[in-house]
């Protein structure tokens, strides 16, 4: 069994006490940009991006016109992907997602800083100490210290801080026969018929259901297929073309020589 | 000597420029191991690589490949023509790798705890394939280049040795080398989303073997060209006619992988309407793929030092590094409300870190038998200068 969290854009009302109850937890400080190398969008929504200060936050769009408007939430974090782009890409497998609970942590004890888990990342997650001279990963832990195998673990500190149920925690299959219940059972418009992160690079832990379709709050369009996938095909041919390359070379040296030997010989001959 | 002693009483502006590169170089590394990262770099959150991962690594090692296609060329495909380009071509490997070594050590975070990849292994990343092949491939080249080290020094069983294990090390050093551009390319494979559709193909590794096929002897004759115009040897132009023809061979291959890649992925159509994507890929395509065949193939081209040059430098900068550019950087879609141009530190380490490498190149030719050697029935490619100083088992 993994856990999962279930994100229901209808319900949220945009407090924002899901990143304050992040902030608290993990003792993360306030995030004021310093130097002005980012651009990034302020408003309502604070600073808007994920930073090694910054676990969550929540996105705010307007999206429609006239009677059509609707005012549409989401919150970002780690999405703590099945199959995580960031754990086959940790060149030391500091990340590593535990199959236990299916968060995806991090282990500063093993990184190098190398920082192939961001661009690997295909939610743009992971984030590092620029400012520190020696700089480690931050992301959000789905409060992997919180969370337990048994019956008595604590939920996310972030879910726990809803207070309209917008996020519900709890055994990820149950949670998308949940999902799709609600939306069948919604008048029709109340929600588009997607859970995303059910399907999305071969599934996450966070899905979301919403009024609006994901990607209009910015969230990126994935296919199903797990970002990981290539790259591990790829990695499981590397013995094959190792040897195959190996026995290429000999053979080739070993004709080339042989011709030489032969052209040698005939040489030999004619002076003789 | 006479001649070397003529050369120096001109004023080196070259060195000149090249030691102050060098040394600025040297100057913002204490910078940015004092004030870490963030101070001296433009990289943020949303672009976590940089100018040093597009230049120094995926530019710096695909350039490096003219020591392993050279040492195959010359030593398993035993065509002794092209014996006296091997040594400068291993050499330059040598010293790319070292850059690249030395440009991780640089953009690491930590690059004191990078002994934790021996310790701590994911096999399934393909970075930690990149690092096993940097470290080992940088000792296979090491041990590649220690004859002339030997023969130099006099040292006769060590180059016995050398001689004896010779071809074990060159076939060891062409699985790592041609694994190492490989699993360059497999490192992208993970940024399924992220690399323009234009680009992003499950066979970019193999793609980056063969495009690092052809980059070797391209490179060979840009720096045979160039080290050959300042140190004053030249190479037979016999020679640089020859690799042109490897280069152009091994280009058409690529030519048709690339597009048989966007043929069989149905995506020929974004040649033509994925704006302003597609202007990228014919200036790479036509520029760096198209012109160099047609100008390696064309006579009096093949005839002429510069038209050679001409033809291997189109390839090497728009062929292969802009491609590596547009795929480690360029054509990116980094995350929103990011930008990134590398700041000037990011410029000063790159290029002082090729100042640093042209340096030692250029001490390494003089001080040991590298150019114009060495070895059975190339009288006349021996050069004035460089009397080889013995006959070399190793040859």
């Amino acid at each position: 069994m993994a856990y999962g969290v279930l994100y229901d854009g209808t319900r949220c009302i945009g407090c924002r006490s899901c990143s304050v109850a992040c902030k608290s937890w993990n003792k993360n400080p306030a995030d004021i940009d310093k130097d002005k190398k980012t651009s990034v969008e302020g408003g309502i929504e604070g600073k808007a991006v994920v930073s090694d200060k910054t676990f969550t936050f929540m996105r705010f769009r307007e999206i429609g016109d006239g009677d059509d408007l609707k005012w549409a939430f989401a919150k970002v974090q780690c999405m703590h992907c099945l199959k995580p782009g960031c754990e086959t890409a940790c060149i030391v497998g500091a990340l590593h997602r535990k199959k236990a609970t299916g968060a995806v942590t991090y282990d500063k004890q093993k990184c190098i800083g190398c920082r192939y888990c961001m661009v690997a990342c295909p939610f743009g997650i992971p984030t590092y100490q620029w400012e520190e001279r020696m700089p480690w990963i931050r992301k959000c832990t789905f409060c992997s210290d919180r969370l337990n195998e048994a019956e008595n673990g604590m939920a996310p500190a972030c879910v726990t801080a809803c207070p309209t149920h917008a996020m519900e925690f709890g055994d990820r299959d149950e949670l998308i026969e949940k999902a799709w219940a609600r939306i069948n059972a919604a008048p029709e418009g109340k929600y588009v018929r997607h859970v995303y992160g059910e399907k999305e690079v071969g599934g996450t832990a966070w899905m979301y259901i919403s009024p609006v379709e994901m990607t209009e709050l910015d969230f990126p369009w994935l296919s199903e297929e797990p970002v990981t996938k290539n790259a591990r095909t790829a990695m499981g041919l590397l013995p094959y073309y190792a040897t195959g390359m190996l026995a290429l070379m000999a053979g080739i040296y070993f004709i080339t020589k042989r011709k030489q030997k032969i052209a040698a010989g005939k040489h030999e001959e004619k002076k003789g | 000597m006479k001649e070397m002693m003529e050369r120096k009483q001109k004023f080196p502006w070259g060195t000149l420029i090249l030691s102050i590169l060098a040394v600025l170089c040297a100057g913002v590394l204490v910078q940015r191991y004092v004030y870490g990262l963030g101070a001296m770099t433009n990289m943020s959150d949303g672009r976590g690589w940089g100018l040093w991962i597009s230049f120094d690594l995926y530019c710096g090692v695909a350039l490096a490949a003219g020591g392993f296609t050279l040492a195959a060329i010359v030593h398993i495909f035993n065509m002794e023509k092209y014996h006296p380009v091997v040594r400068p071509a291993i050499l330059t490997a040598f010293l790319g790798y070292l850059l690249v070594v030395l440009a991780l050590l640089v953009d690491l975070g930590q690059p004191w705890y990078i002994w934790r990849m021996i310790f701590n292994p994911n096999i399934h990343s393909p970075l930690y394939e990149v690092g096993w092949c940097v470290m080992l491939y940088t000792a296979v080249l090491a041990l590649e280049l220690s004859p002339a080290v030997f023969e130099r020094l006099g040292w006769r069983i060590p180059l016995r040795i050398i001689g004896f294990i010779q071809i074990p090390l060159i076939i060891a050093g062409i699985v790592i080398s041609t694994g190492h551009q490989n699993s360059l390319g497999s490192m992208l494979l993970i940024m399924t989303h992220t690399i323009d559709p234009l680009w992003y193909t499950p066979i970019i590794p193999a793609l980056f073997f063969v495009s690092a096929v052809a980059v070797g002897p391209a490179m060979v004759i840009f720096e045979g060209t160039l080290s050959g115009a300042a140190l004053g040897h030249k190479i037979k132009q016999d020679i640089f006619t020859g690799l042109g023809r490897i280069v152009s061979g091994v280009l058409v291959v690529y030519l048709i992988m690339r597009l048989a890649d966007l043929a069989v992925a149905g995506q020929l159509d974004m040649l033509f309407n994925r704006y302003p994507q597609n202007i990228y890929w014919w200036i790479e395509i036509l520029g760096g793929v198209v012109l160099p065949i047609i100008l390696f193939n064309i006579p009096k081209v093949q005839q002429s030092r510069k038209g050679m040059f001409t033809a291997a430098l189109l390839y090497i900068v728009l062929g292969l590094a802009f491609n590596r550019f547009i795929m480690s950087s360029l054509w990116l879609e980094i995350r929103p409300g990011y930008t990134y141009f590398p700041s000037w530190q990011e410029f000063a380490v790159s290029i002082g870190l090729v100042a640093w490498a042209m340096i030692a190149f250029q001490i390494a030719v003089r001080l040991l038998p590298i150019t114009g050697q060495h070895g059975h029935g190339e009288g006349e490619a021996k050069s004035e200068e460089h009397a080889a100083p013995e006959a070399t088992p190793a040859s």
